[in-house]
C-alpha cells in the first residue's frame, strides 16, 4: 500500500537482523545490571526501616528468647551481606526463597496473584483501548464540534475521578442493589472461566475509566497534530475524503505517542492498582505488596518489587521495540 | 452436581448442555424456594488475613479466629464465658501442693491424618512449645512446666517448678493446642488437628475452607454445617457491600462502626454487639518525666471524657473501662469512677504537680482508626486541661514494635491490647509502660499460688484496682464485637472472651 503512505509493519531492509539482535542483548544486559542494582538496593531500603518481621509475627508476649529463636529460623541473625548474597545465589538458581507470613515460597505466591492481575490489567487496558481510541479519533476528526466537547468532558471527568471511587458506586448500583454481579473477591479460575471473568468485570471497568479518560485527550491531541502535517494536507489534495486522510494517514502515524501512554498504562495497571483490588477484595500483586511491607514480609517485598522494576524495564523495552514497527523513522535511528 | 453428571455421562453438544444446564439450573431454583432446606455452608468475613494457620508458632489473633476450635483443640477449652472446660483432657486431679496437675485424657480421638491422640502426643505438643528452640508466641506461659510424663497412653502428668494458678486457662489458648508429631511441622500450610472441622484449602490472599469431619470424637459436637468459607476483606465498604449483596453470611467482627447503621431495616441482616478482649489503652511511659509523677497521669485521666471519647471515636459502641480488665474476664469490677470526668480537679492536681503553666508531649498512634480517632478526642479533651497533645502516625505493628514496645522511645501511646486475662503485663519486666509497683506484683503472685476460682477473682480485683489507682495507662474502652450476620444464622458468639470464631454449634435456622 505504498500509495496511500501507510506505513508497512513488516521488518525494513535498513534494519539488519545482526543490528536488531545486538540491539536486543544490549538492552537485556541493561535489564540485569538494573535488575542487580535494585535488588541490592531493595535489600538495603529493607533493612533499614524500623520493624522487623520476627516481632510482628509474634506479637507482643513474646520473650527475647522466643524471638531470637524465630530470628534464627528465618535467618535474620545473619549480617545484611550475607543474606544478599545466600538470596541472589539461591534466585539465581530459581528459588526466590519462602515468605514468612504464609511460608510457601514466594515464585508461586507472584504466580497465584498474577493470575489475577495480569487478566484484570489486560481487560482493563482492552477496555480503555476499546473507548478511547474510537473516541479520541472521532473527537479529532471532528474537532470542536458539540461531540468534541462532550467527549472533552466526559473525559476529563474520567480523569478527575479516583478508580477506587467508581468502584464503590459500581458495587453499590450492581452488586448491593441490582445484585447482578458480586461484591468483590475472586473465586479463582479453577471455579470456571466465565465466574472469574465476572469478577474481574467490575474493577476492570473501574480501572479502565481514568485510563481511557488520558488515552482519549493523548488520543485526540496526537491525531490533531498529524492532521496538520504536511503529508496528510497532500493526502487531501490528491482528493482524498477527510474521513480517508484520517483512518489511513493520520491516525497510524499518531500511534506512537498513545502507544508510549498504552506502555506506561498497562505497567501502571500492574503495580499500581491497590486500591482498586482492596475495594473489590482481589487477591491481586498490589495487595500481596502492601500486605508484605506491612507485616515486614522481606522476601516477598523484594521479590514483587524486583518484579515490577523488571517489569517497568520490559514494558519500556517491549514500547521502544513497538515504535521501530511503527515509526520509519526511527528504524534507521536503531543502527 | 446435576451439570457435571450430565456433561460427562452424555454426548450432547456444547449448546444442547448449556441450555439443559440453564434449564436444571431454574428448575433446581425453583425447587429449592418451594422446600427452602436449610443451607450446610457458611462464608463468614475476617478484616485480616492470618499470617500461617498455626497458631503455635505466630501471634497475630486471626490464626486463632481460624483455626481454634474449629481445626485444633486443646486439653481444656475456653467456653463462650470466658471459663475454663475440659477438651482432650477430660480429667484432671491437682496435687495438695498445687505443682503436679494428672490428666486424663480422652480416648478414641484421631487427628484429621488419622494419627491418634495419646498422651505421648500431649506430650510432644507441651514440650514443642517449651523448647528451647520454640517459637510459641506463649512461650511464658509453659515456662514453669518442669517436665512431662506419660505413665500410660492416657494418663499425662505435668509437674511444675512455681504455681501458676492459670495453668488450666493458659492450656486453652490457641497457642497451647494439640498437635500431631507427624504433621506439626508442616501445620503453618495444612494445619492438621482433631477438631470439628478439617482443613481443606487455602487461597492465600483471599480465603480458607474448612469442611465438616465426619469422624469427630465427639458424636453431640459434630459440627452442623458441612463447609465453611472463612474470606478475607480488609476494606470496611468491601465488608459492607459483601454482607448487603448476600455474598458473605457473617462478619463476626465488623471493622468500621460509622458504617453499622447502613444495616438498620437491612431484612436479611441482624447486628449484635458484644465486647472483644480488646483494650484500648493509651500507655505512657512511667519511667520517664513527667509520667514518673502519679499526679499528672491521674490529671490526665480525669481529663477524659470516656463516654464522649467512645461517642466520637467509635460512634459510641464499646464499654468504658476503669482498668486493665473486660466485663468478659472473671472478676470484673467496674473502675471507671475511681477518676471520673473532672477537668476542675484535673487542673488542679496538674497545678500540684508543678505543672500549673501547662504542659506539653506526642502520642505515637498507630495508623489504624480507632487510635487515630481516639488519640485526636484526647487532643482535644487535654487541651481544656491546659496539656498540648501532639499526634505522631507510628506505622504498626511493625514500626510502633520497634519504637515504642521494644525501644521504650515515647511518651505516650495508644493500642488495643488483644491478649485476653493479660492483666499481667504490668509486672512484666522489661515492658513498655516501665511501670514497677512491688505491690501489684505481689497481688499477682498470690494469683498463681491458688487454682480457687473465687480466690482468684478476689486477686484479680485487688490488681485491677491497683491500676485504677495508679494509672500507668488511660483505661479509655473495651472495643466492640461488631456483629452483623444473616437473621437466620444461629450459635455464633456474642462475645468474645477469647478471640475465636467457634463454629461447630452454628447452624441456619431455615
Amino acid at each position: 500500500m505504498p500509495e496511500t503512505g501507510v506505513s508497512s509493519f513488516a521488518f525494513p531492509e535498513s534494519l539488519k537482523g545482526q543490528d536488531m539482535v545486538a540491539l536486543i542483548v544490549r538492552r537485556i544486559a541493561g535489564l540485569v545490571v538494573t535488575l542487580l542494582i535494585v535488588s541490592a538496593l531493595i535489600f538495603l531500603v529493607m533493612d533499614l526501616l524500623p520493624g522487623d518481621p520476627a516481632s510482628v509475627m509474634l506479637g507482643t508476649s513474646a520473650t527475647p528468647e522466643t524471638l531470637a529463636a524465630l530470628q534464627k529460623q528465618m535467618g535474620l541473625d545473619q549480617p545484611l551481606l550475607v543474606r544478599y548474597g545466600i538470596w541472589l545465589g539461591q534466585a539465581l538458581r530459581g528459588d526466590f526463597g519462602t515468605s514468612y507470613t504464609y511460608s510457601v515460597p514466594v515464585a508461586g505466591l507472584i504466580a497465584e496473584r498474577l493470575a489475577v492481575t495480569v487478566p484484570l490489567a489486560l481487560l482493563a487496558v482492552f477496555l480503555s483501548v476499546s473507548l478511547a481510541l474510537p473516541l479520541g479519533v472521532i473527537s479529532a476528526g471532528k474537532r470542536n464540534s458539540g461531540l468534541d466537547y462532550i467527549v472533552g468532558v466526559v473525559s476529563q471527568l474520567f480523569i478527575a475521578v479516583p478508580g477506587f471511587w467508581v468502584g464503590l458506586l459500581l458495587i453499590l448500583l450492581f452488586s448491593v442493589s441490582l445484585g447482578w454481579m458480586p461484591a468483590g473477591g475472586f473465586p479463582g479460575w479453577s471455579a470456571g472461566f466465565w465466574i472469574s471473568l465476572k469478577a474481574l468485570l467490575l474493577p476492570a471497568i473501574a480501572l479502565a475509566l481514568p485510563q481511557a479518560g488520558v488515552l482519549t485527550r493523548v488520543t485526540r491531541t496526537s491525531v490533531l497534530e498529524v492532521m496538520s502535517e504536511d503529508y496528510v494536507r497532500t493526502a487531501r489534495s490528491k482528493g482524498l475524503s477527510e474521513r480517508t486522510a484520517l483512518w489511513l494517514h493520520a491516525v497510524p502515524n499518531a500511534m506512537v505517542p498513545v502507544v508510549t501512554i498504552l506502555g506506561l498504562q498497562f505497567t501502571f495497571l500492574i503495580a499500581g492498582a491497590v486500591l482498586v483490588e482492596n475495594v473489590f477484595n482481589l487477591p491481586g500483586l498490589g495487595r500481596l505488596a502492601y500486605q508484605a511491607l506491612s507485616q515486614r514480609d522481606v522476601v516477598v517485598m523484594q521479590n514483587v518489587i524486583l518484579f515490577f522494576a523488571g517489569l517497568v524495564i520490559v514494558m519500556n523495552f517491549l514500547v521502544d521495540m513497538l515504535y521501530l514497527f511503527i515509526d520509519p523513522r526511527l528504524r534507521a535511528g536503531a543502527r | 452436581m446435576s451439570r457435571l453428571t450430565l456433561s460427562t455421562s452424555t454426548g450432547f453438544s456444547r449448546r444442547t448442555f448449556v441450555v439443559l444446564s440453564l434449564a436444571a439450573g431454574v428448575a433446581l431454583g425453583a425447587l429449592g424456594s418451594a422446600q427452602a432446606a436449610p443451607k450446610t455452608s457458611l462464608s463468614l468475613g475476617m478484616s485480616v488475613e492470618p499470617s500461617g494457620l498455626d497458631p503455635t508458632a505466630a501471634a497475630p489473633v486471626a490464626i486463632g479466629q481460624v483455626t481454634w476450635q474449629n481445626i485444633f483443640e486443646g486439653l481444656t477449652t475456653i467456653d463462650k464465658d470466658g471459663k475454663v472446660q475440659p477438651q482432650l483432657a477430660e480429667s484432671w486431679v491437682i496435687s495438695p501442693d498445687g505443682l503436679n496437675y494428672t490428666f486424663k485424657l480422652r480416648q478414641g480421638v484421631t487427628f484429621h491424618n488419622g494419627e491418634v491422640f495419646d498422651s505421648a502426643v500431649a506430650k510432644f505438643s507441651i514440650d514443642r512449645a517449651r523448647a528451647s528452640d520454640s517459637v510459641n508466641p506463649q512461650k511464658r506461659y509453659f515456662a514453669s512446666v518442669d517436665s512431662v510424663e506419660t505413665p500410660d497412653a492416657a494418663t499425662l502428668v505435668v509437674k511444675l517448678k512455681s504455681l501458676t494458678g492459670n495453668f488450666l486457662y493458659w492450656l486453652g489458648w490457641p497457642s497451647s493446642v494439640m498437635v500431631a508429631p507427624k504433621s506439626a511441622a508442616d501445620n503453618k500450610t495444612n494445619p492438621i488437628g482433631t477438631g470439628p472441622f478439617k482443613f481443606v484449602s487455602w487461597a492465600k490472599g483471599s480465603q480458607v475452607e474448612l469442611a465438616k469431619n465426619p469422624d469427630y470424637w465427639d458424636k453431640a459436637g459434630t459440627a452442623k454445617l458441612e463447609k465453611v468459607t472463612f474470606r478475607f476483606i480488609a476494606d470496611a465498604q468491601a465488608q459492607a457491600a459483601a454482607l448487603k449483596s448476600g455474598d458473605l453470611d457473617a462478619f463476626p467482627e465488623f471493622a468500621a462502626p460509622e458504617l453499622m447503621a447502613s444495616f438498620e431495616g437491612d431484612s436479611k441482616l441482624t447486628t449484635v454487639i458484644g465486647n472483644t478482649e480488646l483494650k484500648v489503652v493509651a500507655g505512657m511511659n512511667n519511667a520517664k518525666k513527667p509520667f514518673d509523677d502519679k499526679r499528672v497521669r491521674q490529671a490526665l485521666m480525669m481529663a477524659v471524657d470516656r463516654q464522649a471519647l467512645i461517642d466520637g471515636a467509635w460512634s459510641g459502641f464499646g464499654t468504658a473501662i476503669g482498668s486493665h480488665y473486660t466485663p468478659n474476664d472473671r472478676g470484673f469490677v467496674d473502675l471507671t469512677k475511681t477518676y471520673p470526668y473532672d477537668p476542675e480537679k484535673a487542673r488542679k492536681l496538674l497545678a500540684e504537680a508543678g505543672f500549673a503553666s501547662g504542659l506539653s508531649f506526642t502520642i505515637k498512634a498507630p495508623q489504624m482508626a480507632y487510635a487515630q480517632r481516639s488519640s485526636q478526642m484526647l487532643q482535644a479533651m487535654f487541651a481544656d486541661v491546659g496539656v498540648t497533645l501532639n499526634i505522631e502516625t507510628t506505622e504498626f505493628p511493625a514500626k510502633w514494635v520497634a519504637d515504642v514496645f521494644k525501644g521504650g522511645n515515647y511518651d505516650m501511646t495508644i493500642v488495643a491490647h488483644a491478649e485476653p486475662m493479660d492483666i499481667d503485663i504490668y509486672a512484666r519486666d522489661p515492658y513498655y509502660f516501665n511501670y514497677k509497683n512491688p505491690a501489684f506484683n505481689e497481688v499477682l503472685k498470690k494469683v498463681d499460688a491458688t487454682a480457687d476460682a473465687s480466690e482468684q477473682a478476689k486477686l484479680y480485683g485487688e490488681a485491677q484496682k491497683i491500676l485504677a489507682e495508679d494509672v500507668p495507662a488511660l483505661y479509655l474502652f473495651v472495643m466492640p464485637k461488631l456483629g452483623v450476620w444473616n437473621k437466620n444464622l444461629k450459635g455464633l458468639w456474642e462475645n468474645e472472651p477469647i478471640p475465636s470464631n467457634v463454629l461447630a454449634q452454628v447452624e441456619w435456622s431455615q
